[in-house]
């Protein structure tokens, strides 16, 4: 069988630290390959070593059957090895054909040949179904386009071998069913696919084989045909693993959260909250449910302090927070896992110890009259590490350094830590393996049982069903009803996330069918 | 190699690598390097005098190093530390001359009023970065200016019309007669040890207090520090003022060390544009500017005897001092060469 690419017992240290220990990877053309393994076992760095961006301390690449040295990004991508990386690497003010061909301009006489380029863009975008606005600047499109447009840079440069890294983490349910399409398209195309994922029926629905890892070793090679996602799970974890969220009974009483009559407008005074009334009791889990973009950041933005509302009114345990400043809502004992963790959660360049007493840092024992007291950081800082098993090498490591995994578990765990009366939960199980996120349910759960209320946040129907008590729908920044997980299914909150009443419905198709 | 004997050793290996290239210059343009760098030695160690005019040197060099480090760490670019050293000149200078006090209060009166002038001339390009987005580089870069001219206007009104004032009162100057006895009549004064000292304030600041941990947070960033419920405005301000008053104590140093009054310049002193070189060669951390002010100011005062003693044009001696700075600023290229010898040698 021909491999276009072969990594074999690839070996990455950082430091005295292994991330890859004799890992072999082998990409038949025309394969979508599957890479799984728990947060931190070593996914991404395997595939920078493959992108040039590490070098290997120890083992051999191949590519069409040749050994290749890549030194760096642009050696592979003379391979024809393209990334979408994690966390994508765009520039914001640029245009989408700028960023497209950064780093790789046409020129005509020395000059960008913009138009050019566009055409080249367009022809390319039309073959793989690939809809983005060359015109368009970054910071004003969705998610899922910017990601179009990592794909097409990496098209663009004439790759034919694609690494996705978690490209569906960050995707609605929506983009995720266009991006599996675009792949399916990629490899009639003849493009081989390396797809990171934690989604084990994403890997189940497109992938042709898997390789797993586990804690920087290479496990070995599974046909997806031959196995399933149990198999799967087990084989990445090195044990029996049962993921089904247990729950008693919620036992909800006072108001927490009370939210009336609010509005809150984007930056450019777009309304996007319309006259939204919510509220989530003390002992309960309040699940939110809705199409990206219809209000949901603002809304969260607007509860934590940091954005202005328009009118109405917030309130917390009784105490009103309406427009309060960010620190005030935290001390009126909100908690706040934010849905971009680079950008909110974390200050990259700290030390992950840091970033865990990026709320606490102020109080005592932390510090006491303005003189930190790193000693207590650091404990803080092992105590999180140690129950939320945040692998890192130890809380000196910039944030930056951790894969994305353990850094949203860090968050998660700061956040909960502080035992808020609220905490909003905003995605906090995205990019977490599957033995992380009934991990991080579980905390969810126990913060509820506590007594405390819990406002989540999810793009995943089948999160909301299943750690929710009740079901928020949010459309067009009001809530359009609340639910019970028990009394409805993924279908009617699927009609009413896209604005349609369901009662409404009903009758609409009945006057259909009596029509026809 | 341990990661300490690489800190050390990469400095030392810039310097070296500096000399060696700045002799093929002076060699290339008919020089002796020999006799120039011998020169240079002893512009700089030659006898007492010069190594107190030496340490003088370094004494502003580290207040406007410590000034651009300290906005840098919190991701703010102060082009403007020219600007706030000539209005803490002038403010120290005018408490110099125009009040009457007791030493314990007259000194101490004027090292403060001249930081607070650099803070308060700080606070302004602050303030707009903070409220309306005006980038900080563009509005420091005007105040130099201003500041320039101003302070030359006031030096003017105070020296009724002449260039130069009268000199401080005895009570406010940092004149030192000790070290006058020591080093043969140099000019070197007590402001080093204040010089120090703020090296140690701005170490304190950022690595001992919840400020400094707001101010690392706010400038590597915003989002996160907002979200954090630090109030990011007040800190690019205080950030901004913290790092005035550095300037306006290097300005300090000059009006009740160095030359005990003020006068009209017709230009910059220089001394606020080297704090950047000076802060980027101790990549913006206390210590390290410590060591860029040291290497700064010494190579600086003992390039002037160049010229004299070994006929070596100024042009030149200016060519032979960037090159030595260029390779300690390039020292990461170094850095990287020694990790290479450092896998070879594991490998084996
Ligand atoms: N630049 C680095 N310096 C030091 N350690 C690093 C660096 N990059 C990664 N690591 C460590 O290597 C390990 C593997 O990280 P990697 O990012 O490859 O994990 P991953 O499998 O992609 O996880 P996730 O699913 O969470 O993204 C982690 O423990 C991480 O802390
Ligand atoms: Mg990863």
């Amino acid at each position: 069988m021909e491999y276009v690419i072969e990594m074999l017992g690839i070996r990455k240290e950082f430091g005295s630290f292994v991330a890859n220990d004799n890992i072999t990877l082998q990409l038949k053309k025309g394969e979508i390959h599957a890479l799984l393994g728990e947060n931190g076992a070593g996914k991404s760095t395997l595939m920078n070593v493959l992108f040039g961006l590490y070098q290997p301390e120890a083992g051999e690449i191949k590519v069409n059957g040749k050994t290749v040295n890549i030194t760096d990004p642009n050696v592979a991508n003379d391979l024809g090895i393209g990334m979408v990386h994690q966390h994508f690497m765009l520039v914001e003010n640029f245009t989408v054909t700028e960023n497209i061909i950064l780093g790789n301009e046409l020129t005509k006489g020395g000059v960008i040949d913009i138009k050019d380029a566009a055409k080249k863009i367009h022809s390319l975008s039309e073959m793989y179904g690939l809809a983005v606005d060359p015109y368009a600047k970054i910071e004003d499109i969705s998610v899922g386009m910017q990601q179009r447009v990592e794909i097409l840079k990496t098209l663009y440069r004439g790759a034919e071998i694609l690494i996705f890294d978690e490209p569906t983490a960050s995707l609605t349910p929506q983009e995720i069913v266009e991006l599996i399409q675009i792949m399916k398209r990629l490899i009639q195309e003849g493009k081989s696919i390396i797809l990171i994922t934690h989604k084990l029926k994403e890997i189940m629905d497109v992938s042709d084989r898997v390789t797993v890892i586990r804690k920087g070793e290479g496990i070995g090679t599974v046909i997806t045909s031959e196995t399933n996602p149990n198999e799967l799970a087990s084989l990445m974890v090195g044990r029996q693993v049962d993921f089904t969220t247990v729950k008693d009974e919620a036992n909800p009483t006072d108001d927490a959260l009370v939210v009336k009559n609010l509005v809150v407008t984007d930056y450019r005074g777009v309304e996007k909250v319309k006259n939204l009334n919510l509220t989530v009791r003390k002992g309960e889990i309040l699940g939110i449910a809705g199409i990206d973009g219809n209000g949901q950041s603002e809304l969260i933005e607007a509860i934590t302090g940091l954005r202005k509302t328009k009118s109405g009114s917030i309130s917390i345990n009784g105490q009103d927070i309406t427009n309060k400043k960010p620190r005030k809502v935290t001390e009126t004992g909100v908690g706040h896992i934010p849905q971009d963790r680079h950008k909110h959660g974390l200050v990259l360049d700290f030390p992950i110890g840091h970033n865990i007493a990026l709320q606490t840092y102020y109080v005592d024992p932390i510090s006491k009259n303005g003189i930190m007291n790193y000693g207590k950081v650091s404990d803080l800082a092992q105590k999180i590490i140690r129950e939320y098993d945040v692998r890192t090498q130890g809380e000196h490591t910039p944030a930056r350094a951790l894969s994305g995994g353990n850094q949203q578990k860090a968050i998660i765990g700061r956040e909960i830590e502080r035992n808020p009366e609220l905490l909003i939960a905003a995605l906090p199980t995205r990019g977490l393996d599957v033995g992380a996120i009934e991990f991080i349910h579980q905390r969810l759960i126990e913060q509820r049982d506590k007594g405390k209320a819990v406002l989540l946040l999810s793009f995943e129907l089948d999160e909301v069903m299943n750690v929710s008590d009740r079901i928020a729908v949010i459309y067009d920044g009001q809530i359009v009803d609340t639910l019970l997980p028990k009394e409805t299914t993924e279908q009617e909150l699927g009609l009413l996330m896209a604005g349609q009443n369901t009662r409404e419905n009903v009758v609409k198709q009945g006057d259909k069918e009596n029509a026809e | 190699m341990p990661n300490r004997v690489v800190n050390i050793l990469v400095p030392v290996i810039s310097v070296i690598l500096g000399l060696l290239v700045g002799a093929v210059v002076m060699l290339a343009s008919g020089y002796d390097p020999v006799a120039g760098y011998a020169a240079l030695w002893n512009g700089i160690f030659g006898d007492s005098y010069t190594i107190g005019e030496t340490i003088r040197t370094i004494t502003p060099y580290l207040l406007s190093g410590l000034a651009v480090a300290f906005a840098f760490r919190t991701g703010l670019f102060n082009i403007g530390v020219e600007g706030q050293l000539l209005v803490g000149w002038f403010a120290a200078a005018y408490v110099g001359i125009a009040f009457d006090l007791p030493m314990y209060i007259h000194l101490p009166l004027a090292i403060i009023a001249a930081a607070v002038a650099g803070g308060l001339w700080a606070f302004i390009p602050g303030l707009l970065k903070a409220k309306l987005q005006v980038h900080e580089v563009i509005v420091t870069i005007m105040m130099n200016y201003i500041a320039l001219h101003t302070t030359n206007v006031l030096i003017r009104m105070v020296a009724n019309g002449k260039e130069t004032t009268a000199p401080i009162k005895e009570t406010a100057s940092l004149k030192s007669a000790f070290f006058e006895s020591m080093t043969d009549f140099s000019r070197l004064h007590y402001g080093i040890f204040i010089a120090l000292a703020m090296v140690l304030v701005m170490w304190f600041i950022l690595e001992k207090t919840t400020t400094g941990f707001e101010l690392k947070a706010v400038g590597f960033n915003k989002h996160a520090s907002e979200y954090a419920g630090m109030n990011v405005n007040k800190n690019i301000i205080l950030s901004m003022v913290i790092s005035g008053a550095f300037a306006g104590l290097a300005g300090a140093m000059e009006a009740l060390g160095t030359f005990q009054y003020a006068s009209v310049k017709g230009g910059f002193t220089g001394i606020g544009f080297d704090g950047i070189a000076v802060a980027l060669l101790g990549a913006n951390t206390p210590l390290g500017v410590v060591f860029g002010a040291v290497l700064f100011g010494a190579l600086k005062f003992g390039a002037l005897n160049m010229p004299n003693a070994a006929d070596i044009p100024v042009e030149i001696v200016s060519i032979v001092i960037a090159l030595i700075i260029f390779f300690v600023a390039c020292g990461y290229i170094i850095r990287y060469f020694l990790e290479k010898l450092n896998k070879k040698k594991e490998a084996k």
